[in-house]
């Protein structure tokens, strides 16, 4: 049976000095990058100022434990974090563990919380970007402390030694001994008064060579802990039925038979959320606990609830599009304004314009949501598979009314995949509060159909794109309109005119690149919960973009590729003030567009045969500090069905730390941008979700999915940024200009389904 | 009562028998290697082997697997020797987060006992487990590879679980 956390872990990172292994941890510099997501954000404010923490733990026996501080949800944060601590502590990597670390927070002397060694959020591309110094230097404090612990026992210099893998050798002596040797030594060493120098990058062996994923056989023997295979003595099980309807409530509960239920322990009701603030938990519900998840599943079957339908009971996927749409017929909340845009058009040569719909889409993690609680008088402990464990902490405290935060643990699981969904910790809260209700440990889970009637969704919108060229054929004006429903509504001191923010990122190209550049934002009313979903606002704005320049660029006879190169034109540091700043480089997104183009043959002509129509797309985008382009090709049959051979991608996201890391990045968000173009929409219908299983929300399966899919780097030295998110956006556009390419069809709204014509 | 023998050690359940036979794996068995992912035999992640045949347990009742040999994930190593699949998955690092992967490598499992050299389109039409990280790249070559290392050691290896 798998071993649950349990509190021998925690013990190891706390007491592992006394049994004379050698714990180290960061001197904390400033973040190379401060994350300015909000999902980020969302964690306990206060400055980085912890001192040493349990990051490397050197044993007796030699063997080597490196944590990683950020939960991993597949995105290789238990490889790439790792590797930043291994590259300065100078060991051998393949012997290495690596483990999850445990929430660490901190009170302040002035009070409230902040983290008591570094951010564990795992959001917004920001991990390697955001531990880029840090975990170094733990790893050059670890490797100082075992030197000056050889230095002290040999009586020679420190500066005399070297270290290769792990070992420590005097040169002039001949002597040497291992680091678990020195560990206990080690571990009495005072602190140096300044960090120990980091490496040179022309000196790294470790970060930059492919690694393997660090947890790949624990995965493939079944042995890998996720938040639902957690457990505790004495635990219950708790499903729970939530008002399907957006804000609605119950007005009568008859739970009589559920109780009746053999196994069926109690029937707890979890009141609904605030209407006008923050959610903490999502909906009311009424959760079954059980001795066993089966007997909870039959309970809850058995609750007979009268659900009253809240108010948004009108509203349906057709009715909000209808909504959108007659937004745009007024004018918006203009948010940036450079030049005059009405001016440009009315002295253009050429005007073009394209109106885009992009739908609701759900995370759909194949691990659904869950929790293990466990609250009592004297504290709690959760563990969750959760992307913000701060946000899980801060969710318990809030909802049980308790003040002390560190007497809340939280215990990040494996993540059975994140891809924003779990930045919200509803499902915490949920847990923490039927834990309260039983007084005993109680694990919480959803179902499929839970999970998606009850996501928080990407926001749907439609969006206008009108550009102006005058007669030299020189970019004269553009403009951007979107109406949609801001994934910022809802949150306390968010007022509505700042919405916007969420959904259009100012300083995104082509801004700055053209005179008369106008944006315009249209705050629409939905009663459908929305968050973050992998690379936010940047898959649907990729996708407008980088279709609209391909249709424009084919109603003027230019080549897509070419127009994109001259409007992006020269290397030139432009400020970015949005989550991926400080700066856009034009000239890098060139780079990678010309890169993809190359390697993927863009331009190349097709031969269409045996019904078959062939096609090759193009797009590039700048997410989050990184600049990807890739290029896609389509083969159409005569019946309309889509098949992708190939995608092609160039990535330029500064230094790489792990190139295999970054290949699986690439295809995750590859088949992840093809299975939510191909078929992905939730569906509203009478004020709630109509999708209840992936027979009604179709994710791609292997037969769709591209065969080959090719990763180039350009490494070019610059600080890294993530790769979480950034191979995602550009992939619709090009997609959508393969199929064009292809069929001469023109993809204006998604999901693709079945618009493809036949032939 | 339910009589199973799972990884080749016996167990006997008089609990409820419309129990899906993956909640009996995971929460009274101790085997949780298979994951519960849709409940509605659409996703694939709790497949497991029922007398050889790749079964999704979110569906199956306890009670109707009475006197089988089930293999799970946990099951499918020779003690410290990996499945031929298990070492693929390794080797082409095929895992994200990896939630999905134990029901892959099971019905990888079952396709290669009947198919041992499956051509692309085998296994788009066969393999219908769903992978919400997007490894479908690396998974369709480590099927391959894994097809080629049991050809050359002489046919696909049953599994009966360990010894």
């Amino acid at each position: 049976m798998n071993a649950p956390f349990t509190t021998s872990r925690r013990d190891l990172f706390r007491y592992g000095a006394a049994a004379g292994a050698l714990i180290v941890a960061a001197p904390l510099a400033a973040c190379s990058r401060r994350p300015r997501d909000e999902a980020i954000a969302d964690e306990p404010a206060g400055p980085f100022v912890g001192t040493t923490g349990p990051f490397v733990i050197i044993r007796p026996d030699n063997s080597v434990t490196i944590a990683f501080p950020n939960p991993e949800m597949g995105q290789g944060v238990d490889t790439s974090l790792p590797m930043l601590v291994a590259e300065e502590l100078d060991v051998d990597f393949e012997k290495v563990d690596t483990v999850q670390m445990p929430l660490e927070l901190a009170a302040n002397p002035e009070g409230g919380f902040r983290w008591k060694y570094v951010g564990q959020g795992s959001g917004g591309s920001t991990s390697v970007s955001g531990h880029w110094e840090s975990l170094r230097q733990a790893g050059a404090l670890a490797r100082h402390l075992i030197l000056a612990a050889a230095a002290e026992k040999w009586s020679v210099p420190i500066a005399e030694l070297a270290t290769t893998k792990g070992v420590v050798t005097h040169a002039g002596s001949g002597q040497s001994a291992t680091y678990g040797e020195l560990a206990a030594d080690a571990a009495g060493i005072a602190a140096p008064e300044t960090p120990p120098p980091l490496k040179n990058a022309a000196d790294f062996t470790l970060i930059g060579s492919p690694q393997k994923m660090k947890n790949a056989r624990a995965i493939v023997t079944g042995k890998a802990v996720y938040g639902i295979d957690a457990e505790l003595p004495n635990m219950l099980h708790a499903v729970m039925a939530r008002c399907p309807y957006f804000d609605g409530t119950a007005r009568s509960v008859d739970d009589s038979a559920a109780r009746a239920v053999p196994g069926v322990v109690d029937v707890v009701k979890v009141r609904r959320p605030a209407l006008d603030g923050d959610y903490d938990v999502q909906a009311e519900g009424y959760a079954v606990v059980a001795e066993n998840i089966w007997a909870a599943m039959k309970g809850r079957e058995a609750l007979n609830i009268d659900w009253d339908h809240g108010p948004y009971a009108d509203e349906s996927s057709e009715s909000f599009r209808a909504h959108c749409a007659e937004l745009l017929t007024g004018t918006g909340q203009i948010v940036r304004n450079d030049g005059d845009f009405d001016a440009a058009v009315a002295n253009a040569a050429a005007v073009y314009e394209a109106t885009y719909w992009e739908p609701y889409v759900s995370h759909s993690p194949l691990e659904p949501q869950n929790c293990l609680a466990d609250v009592r008088e004297d504290g709690v402990d959760i563990y969750a598979p959760t992307q913000m464990p701060g946000g899980a902490n801060r969710m318990v405290a809030g909802v049980l009314g308790r003040e002390d935060r560190l007497n809340i643990k939280v215990q990040p699981t494996r993540i059975g995949g994140g891809f924003g969904r779990r930045l919200t910790n509803d499902y915490v809260g949920e847990a923490a509060l039927v834990s309260q209700a039983v007084g005993r440990p109680v694990k919480l889970v959803w179902t499929r159909d839970d999970d998606l009637r009850h996501d928080f969704y990407r926001p749907a919108g439609m969006h206008h794109l009108k550009a102006a060229f005058d007669a030299d054929g020189k970019l004269i004006g553009w403009t951007h309109r979107l109406a949609s429903a801001s994934k910022y509504y809802r949150r306390a001191n968010v007022p509505e005119a700042d919405y916007w923010q969420a959904e259009l990122y100012p300083d995104d190209f082509p801004s700055r690149l053209v005179d008369n550049y106008r944006i315009e934002y249209f705050s629409a009313k939905s009663g459908a919960p929305r968050g973050s979903w992998r690379a936010p606002a940047h898959t649907a704005n990729a996708f407008v973009v980088q279709s609209f320049l391909d249709e424009i660029a084919h109603q003027r006879g230019e080549n897509p590729l070419a127009l994109r190169l001259r409007l992006l034109g020269e290397p030139q540091e432009l400020t970015y003030e949005q989550h991926g700043g400080p700066v856009f480089n034009p000239g890098r997104l060139a780079g990678v567009l010309r890169l993809a183009a190359e390697k993927g043959g863009y331009g190349e002509t097709l031969a269409a045969g045996d019904g078959v129509r062939r096609g090759r797309g193009i797009a590039g985008h700048f997410t989050f500090g990184g600049y990807v382009a890739e290029v896609v090709d389509v083969e159409i049959d005569a019946n309309g069905n889509l098949r992708v051979p190939r995608v092609v991608a160039a990535v330029d996201i500064g230094t790489v730390v792990n190139p295999n890391g970054v290949a699986a990045q690439v295809e995750s968000g590859v088949n992840d941008g093809l299975s939510t173009a191909l078929r992905l929409a939730i569906n509203v219908e009478g004020g709630r979700v109509t999708n209840g299983n992936f027979d009604t929300y179709e994710l791609m399966k292997i037969a769709d999915a591209p065969p080959v899919v090719e990763t180039h780097i350009i490494d070019n030295g610059e600080p890294p940024a993530g790769m979480g998110e950034m191979s995602l956006p550009p992939l619709t556009p090009a997609l959508a200009n393969a199929i064009f390419n292809a069929t001469g069809q023109r993809i204006r709204d998604l999901p693709i389904a079945d618009q493809l014509t036949t032939a | 009562m339910a009589k199973l023998k799972i990884n080749g050690k016996s167990f006997s359940f008089d609990g409820d028998e419309t129990m899906p036979l993956l909640w009996y794996l995971r929460d009274f068995a101790g085997f949780k290697g298979a994951k519960f992912g849709c409940g509605a035999a659409l996703c694939g992640a709790c497949t497991v082997h029922v007398d050889g045949a790749a079964v999704r347990s979110c569906v199956r009742p306890v009670g109707s697997v009475d006197g089988a040999e089930i293999t799970t994930i946990e099951g499918l190593s020779d003690g410290e020797n990996l499945h031929p699949v298990q070492q693929a998955w390794i080797d082409e690092d095929v895992a994200q987060c990896g939630y999905c992967q134990a029901g892959q490598i099971m019905a990888v499992v079952e396709l290669l006992s009947r198919m041992p050299n499956p051509s692309d389109a085998d296994i788009d039409a066969n393999l219908t487990n769903i992978c919400r990280c997007g490894t479908y790249t690396r998974l369709r070559k480590a099927v391959h590879r894994a097809a080629a290392a049991m050809r050359e050691n002489g046919g696909a290896r049953q599994t009966g679980g360990a010894a």
